[in-house]
């Protein structure tokens, strides 16, 4: 049973210099399967992000459909963006116990479960610090607690490691593996970088030069757990360079 | 030679004697150029004097009840003018329609002086307590509005997609993230707003009025009477950095987590 499917999505910008506007994305046809981790790969441009977006509900899509498998509520979706993103006048833990907030859990509730997803971040002992003294690291494991606490039917993430330098975006990446496995959930992250795709993923999907559209469906069946010296075996390499073959 | 690191807040004591030295000297000069200059008290009436006066009007006088007037005009006209500037404010950052009906008015509105439309105001409104706190709001109003559409403006559009990715209400974004995010520039704005009401009091009572401390500088100059003049001016100044004071106070209390405070 696929979380959700989107059929013949379709997304187009108003664009000042061309009247038919940008066509960012599309049309794109995928699903993705209860607690599947799915990396979407591409060139910049290719309408990655745009995809996210049209996901979490922040951009309408132009044509096609996106079908949550829960038709009653509105999906819930915990969001991680290239930077963190964080209230600068929040503590961190208030950053976490955000989503609780907006959901109308009581505060003593959302304060003992945001506790937790701190501890579970590796966060323990800055719960009072504020945005401003957090290192890059520091501040994206915020982001991610906060995507995580209110338990989201879809984790989306946006390049969430962009932005950190190589060592720190590595030892996220074991991070993100343990908390996905933790948390049960399905993810959907945007990349740029193949290992990341590799190490994480149960699926890879490569998207075309804008407008974006799908150019490989690919299955990672390395197993589980993965380790750092994973990445130096044949299979790893086999399959990054048929990612990069598909690339060019 | 060592650098220090850090520089160490000096002690109060000393801080206390940084603002009073400066002051005392200035009081001594003036105090010695009246004297020795040989002016009559109503053209340059000495420190002493002015003294004198303020604890006469103070203790037998009605000082306070003057200044309690103008302490009334000053804070119900800084209310009224904030309030509608942040609804009005508020509007505009958030409507683009609003800001193209609104913004010409607003603009021109801020060509006339105060000082032009006071008298109508007091003629309209009378010379009670009503036109000057009018007046008050509307000088209050402009400065406030701007902040509060800059800072509602300046509100981080990654944030609000946060939110709204969370599918927080309307209300949700308002008290979550736009009243936190352009507060610090909101009272930027209110702290100017605070200083400029005193203004627009003492304008207002220049114009009409029969209390006040605007009044108060009216007589003390229709009799002669220029210690009175010095001591509703000082008056004045002190009101003026009371209520600036109080709004710097305001921001170090609710913006802790700003590191920068002037």
């Amino acid at each position: 049973m696929p979380i959700f499917s989107i059929e013949n999505l379709s997304i187009t910008f108003r664009d000042e210099q061309n009247a038919a506007g940008l066509h960012a994305l599309g049309p794109v046809t995928f699903s993705v399967a209860e607690r599947e981790f799915v990396c979407v790969l591409g060139p910049s441009g290719s309408g990655k992000s745009t995809l996210l977006r049209a996901l979490a509900g922040l951009i309408q899509p132009s044509a096609g459909t996106i079908h949550f498998q829960n038709q009653q509520a509105a999906p819930r979706v915990g969001f991680v963006f290239q930077q963190a993103t964080l209230m600068p006048w929040r503590s961190v833990l208030e950053n976490i116990l955000l989503p609780l907030e907006v959901e109308h859990l009581p505060a003593a509730q959302a304060c003992q479960k945001a506790q937790e997803m701190a501890a579970l971040v590796g966060l323990t002992g800055f719960e009072n610090a504020l945005p401003r003294d957090l290192s890059g690291g520091m501040a994206q494991r915020v982001a991610l607690a906060r995507a995580l606490i209110h338990d989201p039917d879809l984790l989306l993430l946006d390049e969430p490691f962009g932005s950190l330098d190589a060592l720190t975006r590595e030892k996220m990446w074991g991070e993100l593996s343990r908390l996905w496995q933790a948390r049960q959930t399905t993810v959907l992250m945007v990349t740029h970088s193949i290992s990341e795709a590799l190490f994480l993923a149960d699926r890879v999907l490569l998207l075309s030069a804008r407008p974006g559209r799908i150019k490989l469906d690919l299955p990672v069946t390395l197993p589980r757990p993965r380790s750092e010296e994973m990445r130096y075996t044949p299979a790893f390499g086999a399959l990054a360079k048929q990612l990069k073959q598909a690339i060019e | 030679m060592e650098i220090p690191l850090k520089l160490t807040p000096k002690p109060r004591l000393e801080r206390l004697f940084g603002l009073l030295a400066p002051l005392t000297i200035v009081l001594l000069a003036w105090e010695l150029f009246a004297r020795l200059g040989g002016f009559p008290a109503f053209i340059l009436p000495s420190p002493a004097q002015v003294g004198a006066r303020f604890w006469q009007t103070l203790t037998a006088g009605n000082l306070l009840f003057h200044l309690q007037v103008t302490l009334t005009e000053v804070l119900l006209g800084l209310a009224i003018g904030s309030l509608l500037a942040l609804a009005l404010g508020y509007a505009i950052a958030k409507s683009r329609l609003f800001e193209r009906l609104l913004a010409p008015f607003l603009v021109a509105s801020q060509a006339v002086p105060i000082v032009a439309i006071a008298p109508l105001l007091v003629i309209w409104f009378g010379s009670g307590i009503f036109s000057k706190i009018l007046i008050c709001a509307l000088i209050v109003f402009f400065p406030v509005l701007v902040n509060t559409v800059v800072g509602i403006r300046a509100v981080p559009r990654s944030l609000n997609e946060l939110m709204r990715s969370l599918r927080a209400s309307r209300w949700q974004i308002f008290r979550h993230l736009e009243i936190p995010s352009a507060l610090p520039v909101f009272l930027g704005g209110l702290r100017i707003g605070a200083t400029l009401s005193v203004i627009g009091a003492v304008v207002g009572e220049f114009v009409g009025a029969d209390k006040g401390l605007g009044f108060l500088i009216n007589v003390g100059r229709g009799q002669y009477d220029t210690a009175l003049v010095f001591v509703a001016v000082f008056t004045l100044v002190a009101l003026a950095l009371t209520l600036y004071g109080l709004v710097v106070l305001l921001e170090k209390h609710l913006l802790t987590w700003q590191e920068n405070h002037l």
